[in-house]
C-alpha cells in the first residue's frame, strides 16, 4: 500500500453516464474513510443520466477535509473509463507526473459528432501521462455476462496498480459491506480480474 | 444492508454523501415528519429518511409538489412534532406563497427545517438562482454548511434554533455540497418515546386574533416577526458556524459562504497565505451578525468575498458598513463588484487563487505551462459528449412521432415543452422539437395561451407536454384551466411511470409510496377525462399508430385533446429486470451507408446511444454494451438493414 505521499493526494475517475463511474468512486472513499483517511468524493455532469461526460474528483487526506474540486492541472493519478474522456481529463488534471490507467473501449458519442482515431487517442494519452497502464475492463465484463461489472474490474484494477494510500483488504470489506450473497461472489471476481488484469498490463512510460 | 443513515454507532465516521448527511441531521434531532416534491441536487434526501422511517418512526411522503410539501411539514410542527421539508431552487419558488405567510404565524412548538438547495452551473436545473435572496425579502433565517459533516450538525441545530425563535429556518446548500461524499461523524440517536402530537391552539370566540396560526392581522404578526428576528440574530452571533482564522489584522478578509469557505481555504493554503490572510467562514447568514462581521472588518482595509451566484453577503455587508458610518475607515471591497468573480456558475478554488494573486500582486505557477500546451494541442482529438436520452427511451419514441406528426400536418405546428428528461427535447434528443421551456407545468399553461390566439390570425397547431409527475404537480390545474376556458392545443403526458430525471421516485399516479409500500393509484386518465378533455392512451413505441393519433388530434383544431403516451422508464425496466423484448442486429449487406440516401438517419438523426457508426465499414452498428433491445431503431432504418428478433 502506497503511503499518503502528498496532501492533498489527487484521483480523478473519468468516464461516461451509465458506466458506473459515481458507484465506483463512492466505494473508493468508503474504502478510504475505512482506514482513517479524510476522503472528499465529487461528481462532475451534465444533465443527462447517460451519455455524457462524468468526472468524479476523490480527494484524499488526513485530518481537515478539504475541498471539493480537484484544481487544474493537479491529478495524481486518472483512472480512465473509457479513452476520449481520458483525454479530456487529462487536458484539465494532467502534469508530468500523472500515473493514469485507462479501460480503453470506446463509447461512442451521440447525436451525428464522430469518434476520433483510437490510435491518435491512445498515443496522446501516453505522451501526456507519466505511465499509462491498459484495462480491458469492458471486454472482460463482457465476457463475465454483463458490462455492469467494468466498473467492479476497474476497482481491482486500481487496487492492484498499488497508486492508492489505501489496499485490497479495506475496498473488499466494502464490496462485502455493499453486495449480498451472491452479488457479492461476482463482484469479488470481477475485482480479482481487475487486479490480474493490471499485473499483466506493463506500464507505457511516456 | 442496513441502512448507515440509521447506524447507532456515535462517533463512527462514515462517508456520507451532502443529501445523506441533511437526512442523519435531521434524524439525530428526532425528526417525525419529512417532505419534499423530487428535484435534484436535492432528490436523495427524502429516500434516505424514507429508508429508516419504520425503526425511526417518521412520516415520509412524496408530495404533489413544494408548497404542499411544506404545507404537511408545517402542520407537524403546528402539532408540536419536528419537521423537514426538502426542495431544490424552482420548487422554493413554489412554495413560496406559503412561507411568506408560515414566517408571520411562526412554527408552533415543533422546530421546522427547510432545506433548499441551488444548482450554481446548472447541472441538475434549468434555471440558476440564489435562493438566499428570499431569506433576506421576507425575513427568514438562513444558514449555509460547507460540508457534509457540517451540514449534518448544522441540520440538528437549525430544530433548536428554530424552536427558539419560532420561525422556520431556511439551510441552502449547493449542488457541490449536496454531491459531495465527505467524511461525517455520526452523533447521538434519539432515544425514548416520541411526544404526543396535540394542537394545543383554542380560538377564542371574544378574541380572533388569538390564533396564533393565522397570519393576521399582518401589521401586528409583521411586528413581531421583527421582534423575533432581532432574537435571532443574537443567537446567529455565537453559531458555531462562523469561525475565523489568519492574523489578528489581516492585509485582506476574506468573507466565504458555505462550499466557498472550503475553496478559500485551499487557495490561502496553496499561495502560503496564511500570515497575510484571514478567512471569516460564514454558516449562519441571516439575520447577518452584524457585530461579528462589524468586528472583523475594523480590522482590515481589504475585503474579498468570495460566494457562488448572487453577491448575497457581498451587498449585505456593504449596506451593513454603510450604515454604521464606517466608511471613512477606507476599506477596498473585492468580489463580484470588482469583476473578480461572475454572477453565474460554479467557483472553485482555480478562481479564488485568480483573485488572491492579482487584488495582492503575487506571482504564482501552479502548472507547467509546456504540458499545457502540449495538451492544449490534444484536446482537438477530443469531441464535445452532447446530452441525450437513454437507449431505450420512450421520449426518442414520442419525440420521433412528433417531429412526423408536424410534418405531415404541414402548417407550422410546434411543441411546448416542461421539465424533466424530455426538457432535452429542445436539442437534438428530442430532434429539436420543443420550442417553450420554463418551470413545472409551463409547457401546459403557455399552450393555454397560445390555444386563444385564433382570433389574431394564429393558425399553427399546439402540442404540449408534460411527463406525469409535472402532471400532477402542476400541469393539472392548467388542463382545467384550459378546458373551462375553451383552450385548443393537444397535451401529451408522458407517463413512464416515475419521476424518471431525479431517480424514478414514486408519483401519485404508480400506487407506490415514498416508503415503497402499496399506495391508492390517482388515475391519470380518468382525472384529464373529468376535466372534460377528450383523452386517448398510445405506447409510443407503437410508432404508426401513435404518429397518426398525434396528426389526428392536431387537426380536430378546437378544445383540448389529451393523449397518454404510456410506456415505462427503460431505467426503470432495468431496476424490475424486465428483460429485452428483441435483439438487435444490423445486415451489414443491406445497410448500405453514406449511398443511402438517407444521410445517417440512424446515427446521425435519431440518435440512439446504442447505434454507432462504423466508420471505417461505411455502415451502422449496434453497441451490444448499450443496445437494451427496445426494437424502435428498427422502424426507423429507411432500407430496413436493422433487424429486430423477439427474445424469448
Amino acid at each position: 500500500m502506497a503511503d499518503l505521499s502528498k496532501e492533498p493526494f489527487n484521483l480523478i475517475v473519468a468516464g461516461v453516464g451509465g458506466q458506473g463511474n459515481v458507484l465506483l468512486s463512492a466505494f473508493i472513499g468508503m474504502a478510504l474513510v475505512r482506514e482513517g483517511f479524510t476522503a472528499s468524493v465529487s461528481d462532475t455532469f451534465g444533465v443527462s443520466q447517460r451519455g455524457g461526460s462524468v468526472t468524479s474528483h476523490i480527494r484524499i487526506s488526513r485530518g481537515v477535509a478539504c475541498s471539493s474540486l480537484v484544481l487544474e492541472g493537479q491529478a495524481d493519478v486518472i483512472l480512465g473509463m473509457e479513452p476520449v474522456e481520458t483525454l479530456r481529463a487529462l487536458g484539465e488534471f494532467g502534469n508530468r507526473a500523472v500515473i493514469t490507467i485507462v479501460n480503453p473501449r470506446p463509447m461512442q458519442p451521440t447525436g451525428g459528432v464522430s469518434y476520433p482515431d483510437l490510435d491518435e487517442v491512445r498515443q496522446a494519452i501516453i505522451k501526456l501521462s507519466a505511465r499509462t497502464m491498459f484495462v480491458n475492463a469492458t471486454e472482460e465484463a463482457l465476457e463475465m455476462g454483463d458490462p455492469i461489472y467494468t466498473n467492479v474490474i476497474l476497482l481491482g484494477a486500481l487496487a492492484g496498480a498499488d497508486v492508492l494510500p489505501v489496499g485490497r483488504e479495506a475496498m473488499v470489506e466494502v464490496l462485502k459491506a455493499r453486495f449480498p450473497g451472491a452479488l457479492y461472489d461476482v463482484n469479488l471476481s470481477a475485482f480479482k480480474k481487475g487486479e490480474e488484469l493490471i499485473r499483466d498490463a506493463a506500464g507505457i512510460f511516456s | 444492508m442496513a441502512s448507515v443513515i440509521a447506524a447507532d454507532n456515535p462517533g463512527a465516521a462514515v462517508l456520507l454523501m451532502g443529501n445523506e448527511a441533511v437526512a442523519r441531521g435531521a434524524i439525530e434531532a428526532g425528526i417525525g415528519v419529512a417532505s419534499a416534491y423530487p428535484g435534484s441536487p436535492t432528490s436523495e434526501i427524502l429516500p434516505a429518511i424514507a429508508d429508516v422511517s419504520g425503526e425511526r418512526d417518521i412520516y415520509v411522503e412524496w408530495s404533489t409538489n413544494e408548497k404542499v410539501a411544506l404545507e404537511v411539514a408545517a402542520a407537524s410542527s403546528f402539532a408540536g412534532i419536528r419537521s423537514l421539508a426538502v426542495m431544490k431552487q424552482n420548487g422554493l419558488n413554489v412554495a413560496l406563497d406559503f412561507l411568506v405567510n408560515l414566517n408571520m404565524t411562526g412554527i408552533g412548538e415543533g422546530g421546522m427545517v427547510v432545506f433548499v438547495s441551488d444548482d450554481p452551473g446548472a447541472m441538475t436545473s434549468g434555471n440558476e438562482q440564489d435562493s438566499r435572496m428570499a431569506a433576506k425579502w421576507f425575513d427568514n433565517p438562513l444558514l449555509e454548511p460547507e460540508n457534509a459533516h457540517e451540514a449534518k450538525e448544522m441540520v440538528a441545530w437549525a430544530f433548536e434554533f428554530s424552536e427558539s425563535v419560532n420561525l422556520p429556518v431556511i439551510v441552502r446548500g449547493v449542488t457541490r455540497l449536496c454531491y459531495t461524499r465527505g467524511n461525517v461523524v455520526l452523533g447521538d440517536l434519539p432515544a425514548g418515546m416520541r411526544k404526543k402530537a396535540r394542537f394545543s391552539d383554542v380560538w377564542d370566540m371574544y378574541n380572533p386574533t388569538k390564533s396564533k396560526f393565522t397570519a393576521t392581522p399582518s401589521p401586528v404578526a409583521h411586528r413581531l416577526l421583527h421582534e423575533k428576528f432581532e432574537k435571532a440574530r443574537e443567537i446567529l452571533e455565537n453559531a458555531p458556524f462562523n469561525r475565523y482564522s489568519g492574523p489578528d489584522n489581516p492585509e485582506l478578509l476574506i468573507i466565504a459562504t458555505g462550499v466557498s469557505a472550503a475553496y478559500s481555504a485551499e487557495a490561502v493554503d496553496v499561495l502560503h497565505l496564511k500570515e497575510r490572510v484571514g478567512l471569516l467562514k460564514m454558516g449562519a447568514l441571516w439575520p447577518l451578525p452584524k457585530k461579528t462581521i462589524l468586528q472583523w472588518l475594523s480590522r482590515t482595509k481589504n475585503v474579498l468575498f468570495v460566494e457562488e451566484m448572487d453577491a448575497f453577503m457581498e451587498g449585505s455587508v456593504m449596506e451593513l458598513w454603510a450604515g454604521a458610518g464606517l466608511h471613512d475607515g477606507g476599506i477596498r471591497f473585492h468580489g463580484k463588484c470588482s469583476g473578480h468573480f461572475p454572477p453565474c456558475n460554479e467557483q472553485g478554488a482555480d478562481l479564488v487563487i485568480k483573485a488572491l494573486t492579482d487584488i495582492l500582486k503575487i506571482e504564482h505557477q501552479l502548472i507547467d505551462a509546456d504540458y499545457k500546451r502540449e495538451a492544449a494541442e490534444y484536446m482537438r482529438l477530443v469531441p464535445n459528449r452532447p446530452i441525450n436520452m437513454c437507449a431505450g427511451c420512450p421520449h426518442r419514441a414520442t419525440y420521433w412521432a412528433i417531429k412526423n406528426a408536424i410534418a405531415l400536418d404541414g402548417r407550422n405546428g410546434f411543441v411546448c415543452g416542461d421539465i424533466g428528461c424530455y426538457a432535452m427535447g429542445f436539442g437534438p434528443p428530442g430532434f429539436f422539437q420543443a420550442r417553450t421551456m420554463h418551470a413545472m407545468g409551463s409547457g401546459t399553461g403557455v399552450a393555454n395561451g397560445f390555444g386563444h390566439l385564433g382570433r389574431f390570425g394564429f393558425d399553427q397547431p399546439v402540442i404540449a407536454l408534460s411527463g406525469d409527475s409535472t402532471f400532477y404537480h402542476a400541469a393539472l390545474p392548467a388542463l382545467v384551466n384550459a378546458v373551462y376556458n375553451r383552450s385548443n392545443f393537444t397535451l401529451l403526458i408522458l407517463d413512464n411511470g416515475a419521476t424518471a430525471m431525479t431517480g424514478f421516485q414514486p408519483h401519485p399516479g404508480t400506487g407506490v409510496l415514498a416508503t415503497g409500500e402499496p399506495a391508492p393509484v390517482v388515475d391519470m386518465e380518468a382525472l384529464c377525462r373529468a376535466t372534460g378533455a377528450e383523452v386517448m392512451v398510445c405506447d409510443p413505441f407503437n410508432l404508426t399508430e401513435t404518429t397518426q393519433a398525434i396528426l389526428t388530434m392536431m387537426k380536430k383544431n378546437a378544445g383540448v385533446r389529451v393523449i397518454i403516451m404510456r410506456h415505462l422508464c427503460q431505467l426503470v425496466k432495468v431496476k424490475r429486470k424486465i428483460a429485452p423484448r428483441y435483439s438487435m442486429r444490423v445486415e451489414p449487406e443491406k445497410c448500405i451507408g453514406e449511398s443511402c440516401g438517407c444521410d445517417r438517419l440512424c446515427t446521425r438523426v435519431f440518435g440512439c446511444p446504442g447505434l454507432m457508426w462504423d466508420s471505417r465499414a461505411g455502415k451502422a452498428m449496434i453497441d451490444e454494451a448499450i443496445c437494451v433491445g427496445c426494437g424502435l431503431c428498427a422502424d426507423v432504418c429507411p432500407a430496413g438493414a436493422i433487424r429486430k428478433e423477439e427474445v424469448h
